[in-house]
């Protein structure tokens, strides 16, 4: 019959030696094998202190950032909403009042921005889709919660400290 | 008569010795089931338990906290009495074995008091450790068969005809180093085994019978249910036998007793075959050093030689994969036994033809 690769290897069905039958040269040699596991290095990484790090294009949570003077950037476009593939990302624009100028950079903000994290895929299609570099993923690993609602992201979650207010705390 | 000669001060110094004995068995047995974990986590590339106290030595407490802890059930089907008597039988035999062991040399006061480090020198102790050994396998097998459970049921039936094959060639091979030692009392048999060298030879018994040696050993694996002879409790095949309708302190004490019997056991090989309490050039070091200094010394180097056999039984218990049982009754019946029967003879044409001479 033709072999089809070149891996099979015929099992060697001859009898013990006597060497063999008495296994102990096998046990010592297993006994080698399990000693030398000694001297090796542990696979296992002692998580909370001893964390390891993260790949470059790692996406973990999202936050919505502000600008330098700690304006909103957020334009309520709603781009990312639509180019989330999970439909996690819901929103409401609001229309900026005069003398709001301090808090939204842009004429047009988010008064309601939510990120439902059990939708989240964390493909990071939002931070590609947004034209006001408002939305970032971020390296920080989603807390795990007892309830459901606690999944739900409101703004004040996801918004970044201002950058003034925690230079003065 | 004997009765008479008891003294008040007898009675109080045997009882500290076996308080200290059976507080001392306990903890190590209890520190077994870490240094088990942290051996097998060693040899698997892990790092075993290491959040309870520094490097998880508070485990053991967690463990035993978290076995008390847990709700006691009692299977409606069992034989309730000997579902209770199966777990204190396997507590039982193993810590009485101890009670023969010399734990180390007569330590003499300046009233010329003699205190023996042994709780009783029975001049049968290998026959009354034997004994001990048989009524072990008991516990298992009541617990399993009280339990109403046919995987316990099977792996007690396994658990008795492994322990009635195995203890045929471990007395055996005994049987040899009997012969050359011409007694049955573990005191003179440690006393024999004097030193590490006289006359031109060892005085250690593993020079002499190393065969016998190498059959009592594979037997003291078997006897003690651990892998690779650890067909009672298979946990692929029974899932976890004999024990699995145990919960609780019960089962708490089935494991609990495997660790008292893997002390116990290794302080019998080191006695039997490795010298006991005799370590080289003790002779030398008895002259240096005050008396209490010296017994101090020979329990250590007893304990010493007990722990290197319990860390090479969890050595070889992560090594070696189990026995399909018609090869554990092949090589107990077809190898060990006849191996034993063929040393036994040597040892006696050996004996004959030294007395010849």
């Amino acid at each position: 019959m033709q072999k089809l690769t070149n891996r099979s290897v015929q099992v060697d069905r001859s009898p013990m030696t006597m060497g063999e039958k008495m296994y102990l040269p096998a046990i010592a040699k297993g006994l080698g094998i399990t000693l030398s596991h000694i001297f090796k290095k542990k696979a296992t990484v002692n998580y909370p202190e001893e964390k390891r790090p993260f790949s470059p294009v790692f996406r973990g949570l999202h936050i919505l950032n502000r600008d330098e003077e700690g304006r909103e950037k957020c334009t309520a476009c709603g781009l990312c909403a639509l180019a989330c593939p999970a439909e996690a990302i819901t929103m409401e624009a609001a229309e900026r009042k005069p003398g709001e100028e301090h808090l939204y950079r842009e004429e047009k903000y988010a008064a309601k921005y939510e990120i439902n994290m059990l939708r989240c895929i964390f493909c990071g299609y939002c931070e590609e889709a947004c034209p006001k570099d408002a939305v970032y993923l971020t390296e920080t690993l989603m807390p795990a919660s007892y309830q459901r609602k606690e999944f739900i992201y409101k703004k004040e979650d996801l918004l970044i400290p201002h950058p003034k207010k925690t230079e003065t705390k | 008569m004997m009765l008479l000669q008891l003294d008040v001060a007898f009675i109080i110094e045997k009882l500290i010795l076996i308080t200290v004995i059976l507080m001392g068995s306990l903890g190590i047995a209890m520190y077994a089931t870490w240094g088990e974990r942290k051996v097998a986590a060693v040899m698997q590339d892990r790092r075993g338990p290491s959040r309870a106290g520094p490097f998880g030595l508070l485990q053991p407490l967690a463990d035993g906290l978290k076995l008390f802890m847990k709700e006691e059930i009692i299977p409606d089907s069992s034989t309730r009495g000997l579902f209770i008597l199966g777990p204190c039988l396997a507590m039982l035999t193993a810590l009485l074995t101890s009670a023969v062991i010399p734990w180390g040399p007569d330590y003499v006061t300046e009233a010329g008091r003699i205190i023996s480090l042994q709780v009783a020198d029975i001049n049968i102790g290998i026959l009354f450790i034997f004994g001990v050994l048989s009524i072990g396998v008991y516990g298992i097998m009541l617990g399993g068969w009280a339990s109403n459970n046919k995987f316990s049921l099977l792996s007690s039936i396994r658990a008795a005809a492994q322990a009635i094959s195995y203890e045929l060639a471990m007395g055996l091979s005994l049987i040899a180093v009997i012969m050359m030692t011409g007694t049955l009392s573990l005191r003179e048999i440690v006393d024999q085994q004097h030193g590490f060298w006289s006359d031109g030879y060892f005085t250690w018994n593993f020079f002499k019978q190393p065969v016998g040696f190498m059959v009592f050993l594979i037997c003291t694996f078997a006897e003690l249910n651990r892998a690779p002879f650890d067909l009672a409790e298979a946990e692929s095949e029974l899932n976890m036998g004999f024990h699995q309708e145990y919960s609780s302190m019960k089962l708490g004490f089935y494991l609990f007793a495997e660790y008292i019997n893997l002390f116990v056991s290794s302080v019998i090989l080191s006695t039997l075959f490795f010298g006991g309490y005799n370590f080289p050039f003790m002779d030398q070091v008895q002259g240096a050093v005050p008396q209490f200094v010296f017994v101090a010394v020979c329990v250590l180097v007893l304990l010493t030689k007990a722990i290197c056999f319990i860390l090479f039984f969890m050595f070889v218990r992560w090594t070696l994969p189990r026995f399909r049982y018609d090869q554990l009754m092949k090589l107990g019946w077809k190898s060990l036994i006849p191996i034993a029967l063929i040393n036994m003879v040597v040892t006696g044409l050996v004996i004959l033809w030294t007395m010849k001479k």
